[in-house]
């Protein structure tokens, strides 16, 4: 940690408090040196802070220290999205240009089920009587091919102040090139009704593309007002708490940001808990030296799939939140923010499996949730969930799930795989299980497959970090699939989003669009550009903290002239000191071909965007070492454990993960059992306990 | 033959759909035309070594499906058993082998393993330009409409053919726009292939016989079944449309049999003279596409799940026309066909399928040059666009606004457009009061205002229907707004065909509405009032097609104030 420049006296201990809200529960870790203190409590919709606060004072307690010793909190959430999914945001206007009104609510003017004659479109995020237009137009050049009247812009805010709204959205065509209307009528607008908060398209997300863009500036204006009260309600409780360092807040990309940016641009927290879990992956990738990592989070609606190249997580430009239909991609609304790039799909715990008319299994995105839950909970439950096959597969112990808190029912689990599944193809229920699992982690693999190839990846060489309650259960077989030969679990997986938290480092990223070909590359220019894109994101993190070493990332964005889509090219500081178009040529051409196996013949090439990415080192990961296999661990007994390879049950071993000691081995087929999940060894698959208490699981491929 | 188990197989039917929906998505990344990248007019399909598609990627295009399922065939008749190596990529344009017109071109790769040749790749996609007289109905002939690439070698062990790259670019407007989008292509099968191979390692299979089985054995019953669940009817239907310069006139009769389903255009208007004609292929694959989604929408794509679909059409009608009729538009009728088979349907599976929609989607393309004063920098460009009108109100639900079906082509950027050429886009937002008043509402159409920049003149090639015959409703509801198309100056155009546009003017561009569903007076109240708060149907309107009283305007008057 850095130093404190505070006058106060500070307690002799230094804490820092990583927060994860999620659907369900809300995760708390406390971090004392090394030690972590981590709870999960239900999640307080009306009032989210109350859960924080109940879950400060539990890890306080377990750790036997005063909140007063917490002087960092770094919080990451889905309130944003929910709000999104659910609706439940401010009275918005969207102003809009002339001739645009229906930006988002034409979308792409697609379907994106093609064969569904009832196929419902999502409703805009703004209906359209909340929509307004203003006579001006920017050209594709940046110039202005109608001016904006001032007067015209007081006329509509007196509209929209009889309108009643607490947030305006501002999107403008090609306001990413040219930002002057947007801004006057920000100042007219705030000079008439201060109290209503503005989003600018060309501050939230400067990109080409309306919809995207018009849909991402109206997203951030409508969860504004309310994330802005919640972060300053957090605030105050945590100082009524004792804890009154500042509260920093995990964005979609990664990095953290201070609290005042997350107000400005709340639709950057989306999927903030989901980048925490990559950064956790992150961190156990940095500590273990791997530079090709595939984190594997499932819980208990979704899996979330991320590739780690050198230990820094694949980031995007674009998602998509608030799918309605399967997850189908199309049917949710595009966000243009940056975000780890992740996929994720419906497969979780609680996913149900039918048979469809060609007699398929089919596996989620429906979930049971935890009302009424899989068939084995015996809730209600009819239908069998992953959870139903994982318990008839023997991975779970019945009388041993989420601690013993909740009794399973193998029967009830029995009874639903054979009456959906079992009868309609012919499969005793045993099999019909493999059937699902087969399915759900098919569909996983290929999820990841998909994202791979997207980044022109080859999975084989790759390591697996797998987290979140239902993952270890699966990711063996989800490694077989993938032709991955190592996993590792780490400690700690069912709180990994609020770990990986206080992993993240300070970061933030510039862009500019500015287009250059690159037979008319300018050095000079660039060399400008990327200067002052560095200055202004390591001017920003150094906002954040005044001490800890600055890293700049360069990234330009290029594609041949006349292509839609730019791949993202690393430069290093060197090539952005001394910009050599030839270089640029080269290092593009070399990742295009890797991507996409042939390069373009006589075609020129161009940078649509800029980008510098300023950070502070992540949290240093202690080097794990290398650490020789002592003894096999203590066995607990045995059960059977349904073998994928052969199709039957063998004899596993069960080993209780408190129980092992560092060096200690396990051979599968094994089960090594926690509180919070269970991790399954497939036969051929050999782990061994690390110093950290990472299980570090490697597959023989004498068998592949 | 390896013997696969059950769960095995399904396993690897998935993952052939994920293979060919990779190849897709390398296709988008890596075009060059706003048609490919922005819109996704493409598609990309994977098949056995005897030429049957096993799966196909769900893209923008329903009309790419069954060409796409019978051209690779031709492709291994026309290259020649001997002459497939490894390292190989065809191409063709032949609207007869293709998929209907010369603005497709196909791409087939075939795929080697282990030195043995297992499997094919293909893939779709709509260039910009192919030279001749420009995308348009123009044409008198096949000829006219631009550049014929017949079955030929792109590349042959890897070397891509120069000199065919050369005479391509000599021929078509845009040239970087449409060679890189045939290496795009090429790519994209390449992405496919390598997939495919990781499956076969893992799999540890040596061909794909045992897998083609399984899918055609498994996607054949499902599809009988279905057909065999409905009665054995024969049903009528037909729709008449605005055509060139003289009406057309669509009619079918759906035969339903124990084990397939015909659909027989006899009767249908024959060839026109202009370029709106259809190849057989083509209307095959909307008549197919439009029993799929009311019979069996989940079932894939695949040889075996379109087999039971059969079509016959006349010689020289309208949708069999034959080389060298013109079809450069042939989008046009192919687009209305699902109308005309749901008019039928509808008679044999009441309240299953839609009102009739604005159908074809409404497209035009704009040819820009410098004008008298022309800008330093002033340059040509050839600029397509594709935009919606409303599709037809369903049984239960209102039509969709600005919706394509039955294409599912994605419109482009207006932002994106723009950055091809001095194209100025002034308006593109819904149309009130053009969706169809009905119980249920047709989908709203939209208006458009294009110009140039300021020293650019430019012509449109038009390329639009329903200016005299809009959708029809079903069951009591009203048909929808027609499409109208004039310069700002209130001089009307023609619906279709090139016309030059007078310096400083723009072209004003109203897109057809879906039609409703049922009587206009079952509308829900809350519906109606809602639709008069958007603004998607005028005070006006809601007066006269669906018998609001003043009263109840005014009550919702003060409601919105």
């Amino acid at each position: 940690m850095s130093q404190s420049t505070s006058t106060h006296a500070r307690p002799a201990l230094s804490g820092r408090l990583g927060v994860d809200i999620g659907g369900t529960f809300t995760d708390v870790v406390l971090e004392i040196g090394d030690a972590l203190h981590s709870t999960k409590v239900l999640t307080t919709y009306n009032a989210p802070e109350d859960a924080i606060i109940d879950g400060l004072q539990q890890v306080c307690r377990k750790a036997g220290v005063e909140p007063s010793v917490i002087n960092q909190v770094i919080h990451g959430t889905t309130l944003a999205t929910n709000a999104l999914i659910e609706r439940r945001g401010a009275k918005t206007a969207l102003i809009t240009t002339e001739g645009f009104r229906d930006v988002i609510e034409m979308r792409t003017e697609s379907r994106f089920e093609q064969y569904d004659l009832n196929l419902k479109i999502p409703e805009p995020l703004l209906p359209r009587n909340q929509r307004y237009v203003l006579s001006e137009r920017i050209s594709a050049k940046g110039q202005v091919l109608k001016p904006l009247d001032r007067k015209a812009v007081e006329a509509l805010a007196e509209e929209i102040a009889a309108g009643g709204y607490q947030s305006v959205a501002v999107g403008l065509i090609h306001s990413y090139l040219n930002d002057t209307h947007e801004k006057m009528v920000r100042d007219v607008l705030s000079a008439r009704m201060p109290e209503v908060m503005i989003s600018l398209s060309s501050e939230v997300s400067p990109q080409m593309r309306e919809y995207e863009r018009f849909n991402t500036v109206a997203a951030n204006a409508y969860v504004k007002p309310m994330m802005k009260s919640y972060l300053s309600r957090l605030v105050r409780r945590l100082k009524e708490a004792g804890a009154d360092g500042p509260v920093f807040l995990m964005h979609s990309g990664g990095g953290i940001i201070s609290l005042e940016s997350a107000s400005e641009f709340p639709v950057r927290l989306v999927e903030s808990g989901p980048a925490g879990g990559a950064i956790f992956a992150a961190h156990i990738a940095a500590r273990y030296g791997l530079d090709k990592v595939l984190s594997f989070d499932m819980g208990g609606t979704t899996a979330k799939i991320c590739l780690i190249k050198d230990q820094v997580p694949k980031t995007s430009r674009v998602f998509e939140v608030a799918r309605t239909y399967r997850f189908k991609k199309g049917s949710g609304m595009p966000i243009s923010i940056p975000v780890i790039d992740m996929v994720e799909i419906g497969a979780g715990g609680g996913s149900l499996a039918h048979v469809d008319s060609m007699r398929q299994i089919r596996v989620g995105p429906e979930s049971a949730g935890s009302e009424p839950g899989p068939a084995c909970y015996q809730r209600g439950g009819t239908r069998p969930a992953v959870t139903d096959a994982d318990l008839v597969l023997g991975r779970l112990d019945p009388h041993d799930f989420a601690g013993g808190s909740i009794p399973l029912s193998p029967d009830a689990s029995h009874d639903a795989l054979s009456t959906h599944l079992g009868k309609t193809l012919g499969l005793d229920s045993a099999t019909a299980a493999f059937g699902l699992s087969e399915v759900v982690d098919e569909n996983m693999a290929n999820a990841a497959r998909v994202h791979a190839v997207e980044n022109g990846e080859d999975l084989a060489n790759y390591t697996m970090i797998a987290f979140g309650g239902a993952a270890p259960l699966h990711a063996g077989r989800l490694c077989e699939k993938l032709g991955i030969d190592r996993l590792i679990v780490p400690p700690g997986a069912g709180v990994g989003s609020a770990i990986g938290f206080l992993k993240a480092p300070f970061s933030f990223e510039s862009t500019r669009s500015v287009y250059m070909r690159l037979n008319a590359f300018d050095a000079g220019v660039v060399r400008q550009l990327l200067s002052e894109l560095r200055d202004e994101s390591t001017n920003f993190v150094r906002s954040c903290d005044a001490h800890a070493a600055i890293h700049a990332d360069y990234k330009v964005y290029m594609r041949y002239v006349g292509q839609g889509w730019e791949i993202p090219v690393s430069l290093s500081a060197a090539d952005a000191e001394n910009p050599n178009e030839k270089r640029f040529q080269d290092l593009f051409e070399a990742d295009y071909a890797t991507l996409f196996g042939r390069t373009v013949h006589g075609l020129d090439i161009e940078i649509t965007v800029w980008a510098v990415n300023a950070t502070t080192e992540p949290a240093t990961a202690e080097k794990a070492v290398p650490l020789a296999a002592k003894r096999a661990a203590q066995s607990a007994g045995t059960r059977k454990l349904f073998d994928t390879a052969s199709e039957q049950y063998r004899d596993a071993s069960i080993v209780q993960r408190t129980a092992l000691a560092a060096g200690d081995t396990v051979k599968g087929p094994a089960v090594v059992t926690e509180a919070e999940t269970t991790i399954i060894l497939p036969a051929g698959f050999n782990a061994v306990n690390r110093s950290d208490n990472c299980l570090d699981i490697t597959r023989d491929n004498a068998g592949h | 033959m390896t013997k696969l188990s059950t769960v095995s197989s399904q396993v690897m039917w998935n993952r052939l759909i994920s293979v060919v929906e990779e190849q897709a998505q390398a296709l988008i990344r890596t075009a060059f035309s706003t048609s490919v990248r922005e819109a996704g007019d493409l598609s990309a399909g994977v098949y056995n070594v005897d030429g049957d598609m096993l799966a196909q990627a769900v893209t923008g295009t329903p009309g790419h499906v069954n060409a796409m399922a019978d051209a690779v065939a031709h492709f291994i008749r026309e290259i020649g058993p001997d002459n497939i190596f490894e390292g190989d990529v065809y191409i063709t344009n032949d609207p007869w082998k293709g998929t209907g017109h010369l603005h497709d071109i196909t791409v087939v790769s075939p795929s080697f393993h282990k030195g043995k040749l297992v499997g094919y790749f293909a893939c779709t996609a709509h260039i910009v330009d192919i030279g001749g007289r420009g995308f348009g109905a123009d044409g008198n002939s096949v000829y006219e409409e631009g550049l014929f690439i017949p079955i030929m070698k792109f590349a042959e062990r890897g070397e891509v053919d120069l000199s065919f790259v050369n005479l391509v670019r000599h021929n078509v407007r845009e040239a970087d726009q449409v060679v890189g989008d045939i290496y795009a292509l090429a790519t994209c099968n390449e992405v496919g292939h390598r997939r495919l191979i990781d499956m076969m390692v893992e799999f540890a299979l040596d061909d794909l016989v045992a897998i083609s089985s399984f899918i055609m054995e498994n996607s054949h019953r499902a599809t009988l079944e279905r057909i065999a669940a409905l009665p054995n009817q024969s049903a009528h239907g037909e729709m008449t449309i605005d055509g060139f310069s003289q009406p057309i006139s669509l009619k079918v009769r759906l035969d339903i049999a124990d084990d397939h389903i015909l659909a027989d255009y006899e009767g249908t208007s024959g060839v026109d003279k202009k370029g709106i004609n259809v190849p057989l292929v083509y209307a095959k694959a909307y008549t197919c596409y439009a029993l799929k989604c009311a019979i069996a929408p989940e079932i894939p794509n695949n040889a075996a799940s379109l087999a039971p679909f059969r079509i016959a059409a006349p010689v020289n009608s309208i949708v069999n026309a034959v080389h060298p009729a013109p079809v450069a538009l042939r989008h046009i009728i192919g687009h209305m066909i699902p109308d005309v088979v749901f008019g039928a349907l509808d008679k044999i599976l009441p309240r299953t399928v839609p009102s009739e929609g604005a159908g074809a989607l409404c497209n035009f393309q704009v040819s820009l040059r410098p004008g008298t004063n022309p800008p330093q920098g002033a340059r040509r460009a050839e600029i397509l666009m594709f935009n919606s009108g409303g599709s037809g109100a369903r049984p239960t639900l209102d039509g969709m606004s600005a919706t394509a079906f039955p294409s599912g082509v994605m419109t482009m950027p207006v932002e994106a457009t723009e950055h091809t050429g001095p194209v100025i886009v002034w308006r593109k937002e819904l149309r009130p009061d053009s969706g169809g008043a009905g119980q249920y509402r047709g989908g709203l159409g939209q208006y458009m205002e294009v110009g140039v920049l300021e020293g650019h003149a430019f012509d449109i090639s038009a390329q639009f229907d329903r200016l005299d015959h809009p959708a029809r409703g079903r069951n009591g509801g009203r048909n929808g707004g027609e499409t109208q198309i004039a310069l700002d100056d209130g001089t009307k155009l023609r619906g279709k065909g090139r016309q030059a546009i007078p310096e400083g003017r723009r072209v004003k561009l109203a897109f057809p509405g879906g039609a409703g569903y049922g009587d206009p007076k079952l509308r829900d109240r809350d519906a109606i009032r809602r639709d008069i708060a958007l603004g998607y149907v005028s005070a006006e309107a809601a007066k006269r097609d669906y018998g609001l009283s003043d009263a109840e305007l005014a009550a919702l008057t003060d409601a919105i104030a």
